[in-house]
């Protein structure tokens, strides 16, 4: 992991005591709302339906078990409120699918003392809301993947400190996300964010950057299209600052659904690509721009140098088969770039508790196993689960007892119960629709493993509301919360991709038909799942029949079990 | 940093741009006055903070750069490090709170143009 400097650690709590000073000219009334909000939301303070939600960055969804252990700290310290159910009296966080943790519960009073907290751990909230450039995001193997041809780690930290509080940057025309890769597999979704990197080698061996610019979700989801093949490692954050900046003069400001830079980068075409280019060769022609000098990078990717193989330590004593352990080993474990090595996710899905989210006692304990198999590293996922990077191959039927205990060893990553889903209207105060409940009824529908396992790798993603956090879009079934009349509806897609192998070339999945009512989706879904089952020809996986067959035999599938709505057809 | 008063006038010999206008193509008109004023009209429009860094960094510009309109104290530091000399803050803000933005920090992680153009003049000297 980076390792924080004291140049690091200063600039941090130099960020916190500003957020301090802001937040008591506020209290005292010097600071009135709608202008404390823009400074509260780029620290991750974001007001919701029951309290603000604090989002904290997880740069690159590096995580230590020291910092997931203060996190649980400010769960059971501060994320609390008196009444409700035990679900609404807080002491849990959600992992987003962009890879940071989100908390409920704080009130706003003690949001000073929570960053006061995060900054002891070189943590912080910063630019995790707001018109800014986001945390960046990449594979949750980055570093150990057998196919990685670029460790994007380094490349993640430097964009991470160009971006932190960069002075130009900080009001643009809307949010701004960054996804880096070095992998062959794109584990990033890369092509749905206003900039996708992919690292890789050019003919010469020298390492660059894919670049793809104006891809993102929302109300008109677009993939973004390739800029550049080859921009050199030590061009990249000049590259960028061109995109960025020509994107901060010229993005529209007038709509906030027209205020990204997919719409800028789609409506302008070559006009767009033209004027990137000439501030590009303007900046690289000017003596004073600087490139990212060879021992800047040093300093930074020593913070990521490989570890040594694992003691050869063979699984000695010949287990017993044992069914669920093989499921566990199949589902859940990975392959690694060092031998002696598995990488293991740790499933947040499982039934009675929403996707992603994990309680106080829960942090602790994934930092606990952290600590025991995994150098105390852990990584958050984007799709919304933990995963251990340094598992030595003879600890893990260790691991699968003691994650089995802790309740993180359900066999199901990638399967459909291993879905992407936002907190949705239960917390979000921009949901249309409830989440939580959807993915509880489909997580109970779909309970046998046996099942699941048949079913095979699916990616099922729901969002509450058309700003996608759910990435619904690129769910090979998407569902997405719509609101008529003050009820809560369910808009079903199927097709959908993020751009991985098994998905295919990012694309929007194709609606089949009107709303659904809430009570209806586990049958829609049981109804797509069923046609595919007796559709599939030979080690067809559903998104490959989906392909195949179009969507208009899962619209038919799903129009048969329509019942409240069935009059509206 | 210099705080122009609410009330005062702006200096007569400045060239406005609107935030919408191309800094660069006005290249010659800006290098004719000895002050720029750039215009916020709502405080979290950014776009003045990039014709100021473009002013700075690509025309080389030396005069003022006046920041004005919905100008509030937690800008300043934006401000500054993007090239703005001068501000005139909007009627009910804070001198002080102004004053002590620019305190809170002492150090930065990445550079923009005008800090650059600083440092290579800096280096030349």
């Amino acid at each position: 992991m980076y390792q924080y400097n004291p140049f690091d650690r200063h600039f941090v709590r130099q960020r916190a005591a500003q957020y301090r000073d802001q937040l008591a000219r506020h209290l005292r009334g010097e600071l009135p709302d709608e202008e404390f909000r823009p400074l509260r939301l780029q620290n991750g303070w974001y007001v919701q339906r029951h309290a603000p939600m604090l989002r904290v960055a997880v740069p690159y969804g590096e995580l230590s078990s020291r910092q997931l252990r203060q996190l649980a700290r400010i769960a059971r310290e501060h994320d609390l409120q008196g009444a409700g159910t035990a679900a609404e009296r807080g002491g849990f966080g959600h992992f987003s699918t962009r890879q940071n943790l989100q908390f409920n519960w704080i009130p706003l009073s003690q949001s000073a003392d929570v960053m006061d907290l995060l900054a002891e751990v070189d943590m912080h909230g910063i630019q995790t809301s707001g018109n800014c450039i986001r945390n960046i995001t990449t594979d949750a193997l980055a570093g150990i993947a057998p196919d990685e041809q670029v460790d994007p780690r380094p490349y993640c930290e430097l964009l991470r400190q160009w971006s932190t509080l960069h002075p130009e940057f900080a009001f643009l025309p809307r949010k701004f996300k960054i996804a880096v890769t070095g992998a062959r597999e794109d584990r990033a979704a890369t092509d749905w964010h206003d900039i996708g990197l992919t690292l890789h080698h050019n003919a010469a061996g020298e390492v660059g950057f894919r670049v793809a610019v104006g891809g993102g979700m929302g109300r008109t989801p677009l993939v973004a299209p390739e800029f550049r093949a080859f921009v050199p490692w030590q061009q990249i954050l000049v590259y960028i600052e061109a995109v960025v900046r020509v994107y901060n003069l010229y993005g529209r400001r007038d709509n906030l659904y027209k205020s990204r830079i997919k719409i800028l980068v789609k409506a302008e075409g070559q006009r767009f690509v033209d004027a990137v280019n000439r501030e590009f060769d303007a900046l690289i022609a000017d003596p004073a721009t600087p490139r990212l000098p060879q021992a800047e990078f040093d300093r930074v990717a020593a913070c990521f140098a490989q570890l040594p193989a694992p003691a050869a330590v063979p699984d000695a004593r010949p287990h017993d088969p044992l069914p669920a352990f093989d499921r566990w080993l199949q589902r859940n474990v990975h392959g690694h770039k060092l031998p002696g090595y598995r990488a293991v996710t740790l499933s947040l899905k499982r039934a009675g508790l929403p996707p992603g989210d994990v309680t106080a006692d829960q942090m602790e304990g994934a930092a606990e196993l952290a600590e025991r198999y995994s150098r105390g590293e852990l990584r958050v996922t984007h799709d919304q689960n933990l995963l251990l990077p340094w598992v030595s191959e003879g600890d893990l039927r260790s691991l699968w007892l003691a994650a089995r205990e802790g309740g993180f060893a359900t066999p199901n990553i990638g399967l459909l119960t291993d879905m992407i889903a936002c907190p949705g209207g239960d917390l979000c105060a921009l949901a249309n629709a409830r989440s939580i409940p959807i993915a509880a009824a489909i997580t109970e529908r779909f309970d046998d493993l046996d099942e699941l396992h048949d079913i095979g790798d699916i990616d099922l993603h729901i969002s509450g509301c058309i700003n996608s956090c759910g990435h619904h879009h690129s769910g090979h079934i998407g569902i997405l919360g719509v609101d008529k009349d003050g009820l809560e509806w369910y808009q079903v897609s199927v097709g959908g991709a993020d751009g991985s192998t098994l998905s295919g070339r990012a694309v929007a999945g194709k609606v089949i038909g009107p709303s659904f009512a809430a009570e209806e989706v586990p049958d829609v879904i049981e109804a797509l799942i069923g046609t595919y089952l007796r559709s599939r020809q030979g080690g067809e996986r559903f998104i490959e029949t989906a392909r195949r067959l179009g969507a208009l035999p899962f619209r038919h599938a799903a129009d048969a079990v329509r019942r409240s709505t069935a009059a509206t057809e | 940093m210099r705080f122009i008063p609410s009330e005062a006038p702006l200096p007569s010999h400045a060239l406005r741009l609107d935030n919408t206008a191309d800094a660069l193509a006005q290249g010659d008109q800006v290098q004719r006055h000895a002050a720029v004023v750039l215009h916020f009209p709502k405080w979290t429009d950014g776009r003045a903070y990039s014709q100021a860094v473009l002013l700075r960094g690509r025309l080389r510009y030396a005069g003022d750069i006046v920041a004005t309109g919905e100008v509030l104290a937690d800008m300043l530091p934006l401000l500054r490090r993007c090239g703005f000399t001068a501000a005139q803050l909007r009627a009910d803000q804070r001198l002080e709170a102004a004053q002590r933005a620019l305190g809170f920090f002492d150090t930065h992680y990445q550079t923009v143009p005008p800090e650059r153009q600083r440092a290579a003049e800096g280096a030349a000297s």
